[in-house]
């Protein structure tokens, strides 16, 4: 009975914060907001953002940063999964980069910028003694003009991302019987996996590469702490405008929207011709029978990226955490001077209130989202079939509209009803976006249980209710938990929501960590990016100690 | 055994069970009390599809016709948990976050009650199928043998009308099988439970001793 409701819930808040938030976005693009005078359809606002100085050149950085975001991580995945998928080398890497995918964007990114600054901790580690430095070089590496740096803290985050989307998708596909098949044909082992096997898995990760380049093309919180300034990515100068005091600038920041609106479809649609240029690229070596076993190279040059691209992250928070703790630290010096927990102190007592509606905001979207999350499934056990394409399409649909664009109508709703700054009303954001992962992560595991136990439970004589409550609800512990603890970690790394909705009113440990980025006191940002990093981890530790302690009488139900 | 003239047992009356239009499973037998209707053929032959309609969860992808009665009563018109079919599948699927006991507690009916009365019920039937003493375990630490034990312990002590067994006895080994077929039948026929065995073992039908059907040949 109760489970009917979990498909309404779920699309209602997919589609409505979407759909209204774009209608939101889209009238006062074309001049519309009686709230603050804009009665008549005009073409005002668009003709003065098209007045904004560089506007093209931020519109096609933001393009660019998409396209070339997802491009790298999808070939570096797709390479290392095809040479090293079933060895232990592999294994070993996946274990590595998974719990990567639980650091927020902005703490992976100021770890980047920790490390390779020009004051960073690569430079330290070599100079004076190799370069001869004694005072950070003059090098523009954070915020370079080309955004590579931003591109790169980009790739290292969507990387374990659509490493872990191939890998869910990969055992459907028979790997070990496909791989020895083809290599008895004398293909090359990557050469082998393209041709055999990728386009089996590349369908299942599609709308999640469209996820990434949406994610790229308007990210803000990546792009504040490493991107080009002169002129930033679109999606920056947004934000800018709509958190203008100035009212007025909702118009402008509404018409940029729209232009985010379609420059994130661009991208998506030069993307598709991508995926056909290549598929006929892949057809006419796969019909030429190019064998390509000369690979070794390529091999090792995907488990390198793949490795470079995990240790960066984890020196990087290293270094995040040293600053934390870091007295005086001139430079070259490899490590600081003097250890203290001052800083901490000093900065505690303003962690305090962003802490706690950090945590709350992510407690209460995640425990909805999950709960709404089972409520669909079981829904999908008494309809006996999982939803349609549709449906899943659905799922995405708050990861592949640019956040940016529908939030800033949203906010303006928000506004009008009168609960911008809330808690119910960041709370409602932040949903919009758990929900989706909620449900992905939590489909396959629900999916995997053995309908048996439930029909057994019936023969001896249990209704429907008691059996949910006391089988499947328990046998099912670990995925949920793991799910609450992925639902936390999403809603903790939500930046652009949190500014938003919350309106600089409400602030969360990710919110003021990126404010921090242009102060540029190490010592704070370290204290901040360290406590984003930990909340996540913390919560993985508690959805994997529980379980084990609850059962820990019983062998099966640990692993 | 079956004599055809009692009113009692488990009755499969015109059972038809279609897919896409195509019959595979059409049926009518009478299973006494005691007695072992034993279904026989390949894999995939419906064999299953038949203990899932009469359990009550049929895939909606079928189309069935029919009824099937207890004694007096069609359970084809009651949801599956008021069937009370005991059911043994090919593994035991004992509910791994219970102990062994916690497993036979689960499935005693609820008007056995009391804490002690309900403790005392679970353990006779441990020490029915051998197994006294074990209530406290892990079922993840017994052997193979032992957990079906435990489960057709279980599946007893919910007290069901009848039992369905799925190729019960094909994931042991041959001792074991042995063993686990007389127990099976003997407890059975103690109990008075018509029985519905679906297998494609010849030894297993040849053990149940009772009618054979032949289906998907």
């Amino acid at each position: 009975m109760l489970s009917r409701l979990g498909p309404v819930f779920a699309i209602g808040l997919l589609t409505a914060p979407v759909a209204f938030g774009l209608a939101g976005t889209v009238l006062p693009a074309f001049g519309f907001l009686p709230a603050l005078g804009g009665m008549r359809f005009s073409l005002a606002p668009l003709a003065a953002l098209f007045a904004e100085p560089a506007i093209a050149a931020s519109a096609l950085m933001s393009l660019l940063t998409g396209l070339s975001t997802a491009l790298v991580s999808l070939i570096a995945v797709m390479l290392f999964t095809a040479a090293w998928s079933g060895t232990r080398a592999f294994a070993r890497v996946q274990h590595l980069i998974s719990p990567l995918l639980s650091v927020p964007h902005a703490a992976a990114a100021f770890a980047l910028a920790f490390l390779i600054a020009p004051s960073g901790l690569l430079i330290r580690m070599v100079s004076p003694e190799l370069t001869g430095w004694h005072r950070p070089p003059d090098l523009l590496i954070v915020h370079d003009p080309m955004g590579l740096t931003m591109m790169a803290g980009l790739i290292v985050k969507e990387i374990p991302f659509l490493l872990l989307m191939t890998l869910a998708a990969l055992p459907q596909v028979k790997p070990a019987r496909t791989r020895t098949l083809i290599a008895a044909m004398g293909y090359g082992r990557i050469a082998g996996f393209v041709f055999g096997l990728w386009p089996q898995i590349y369908p299942q990760i599609r709308l999640p590469v469209f996820a990434v380049i949406a994610f790229a093309t308007s990210v803000v919180d990546v792009a504040a702490i490493l991107g080009p300034t002169t002129p930033p990515p679109l999606a920056v100068r947004l934000v800018g405008w709509m958190n203008d005091p100035d009212l007025s600038m909702r118009f402008l920041a509404s018409a940029g929207a729209l232009l985010q609106l379609a420059v994130t479809a661009l991208a998506i649609g030069l993307w598709i011709g991508l995926e056909k240029l290549a598929a006929r690229l892949r057809d006419r070596c796969a019909g030429a029978g190019l064998r390509l076993r000369a690979d070794a190279p390529v091999r090792w040059a995907a488990l390198a990226v793949m490795l470079l691209s995990a240790l960066a992250i984890f020196a990087g928070l290293a270094a995040l955490a040293l600053w934390s703790v870091a007295g005086l630290w001139q430079f070259p010096d490899a490590l600081p001077a003097s250890f203290e927990l001052r800083n901490w102190l000093r900065v505690l007592p303003h962690l305090l209130e962003p802490l706690r509606t950090t945590l709350i905001v992510a407690l209460v979207s995640t425990a909805i989202a999950t709960l709404i999350a089972i409520l669909c499934l079981a829904r999908e056990d008494e309809m006996g079939h999982p939803p349609g394409r549709g449906a899943l399409a659905l799922i995405y649909l708050p990861l592949i509209v640019p956040q940016v664009a529908f939030l800033f109508g949203l906010q303006l709703l928000f506004i009008l009803i009168g609960s911008a700054a809330t808690l119910t009303a960041l709370i409602l954001a932040h949903l919009v976006f758990v929900l989706p992962y909620a449900y992905l992560c939590l489909k396959d595991p629900w999916r995997a249980f053995d309908k048996r136990y439930d029909q057994l439970a019936a023969g001896l004589g249990k209704p429907a209710w008691r059996r949910f409550l006391s089988i499947r609800l328990p046998m099912m512990t670990r995925p949920i938990l793991t799910v609450v603890a992925i639902g936390f970690s999403v809603s903790i790394g939500l930046y652009l929501p949190t500014v938003l909705i919350g309106a600089g009113r409400l602030t969360t440990i990710t919110s003021e960590a990126v404010a921090l980025a242009s102060g540029g006191n190490r010592r704070v940002i370290g204290i901040y990016a360290f406590l984003q990093m930990m909340l996540p981890i913390i919560g993985f530790a508690v959805a994997t100690l529980v379980p084990a302690l609850i059962f820990r009488r019983f062998r099966d139900m640990q692993v | 055994m079956n004599t055809g003239l009692t009113e009692t047992g488990l009755f499969l009356d015109r059972v038809t069970i279609a897919l896409d239009g195509r019959e595979i499973v059409a049926l009518t037998r009478r299973v006494a009390p005691g007695a072992v209707l034993t279904v026989m053929g390949p894999s995939g032959a419906g064999k299953s599809t038949l203990l899932a309609y009469v359990g009550g969860f049929l895939d909606p992808v079928f189309e069935a016709g029919g009824r099937a009665y207890v004694d007096d009563l069609e359970i084809t018109a009651l949801k599956p948990e008021d069937r009370h079919m005991g059911i043994l599948f090919q593994d035991p699927l004992l509910f791994p976050h219970m102990s062994v006991g916690g497993n036979l507690l689960f499935a005693l009916p609820q008007d056995v009650r009391g804490r002690e009365a309900r403790r005392a019920r679970m353990c006779h039937a441990l020490a029915g199928v051998g197994l006294a003493g074990l209530e406290d375990r892990d079922p993840a630490t017994l052997s193979g043998g032992q957990k079906a034990r435990v489960a057709l312990a279980r599946v007893l002590a919910a007290a069901p009308r009848a039992l369905l067994l799925d190729e019960p006895f094909s994931k042991l080994d041959a001792a074991l099988r042995q063993q686990m077929r007389e127990l099976v039948f003997a407890k059975a026929r103690e109990s008075g439970l018509p029985v519905l065995l679906v297998t494609h073992d010849e030894a297993d039908a040849k053990a149940a001793g009772g009618d054979i059907v032949k289906i998907g040949e």
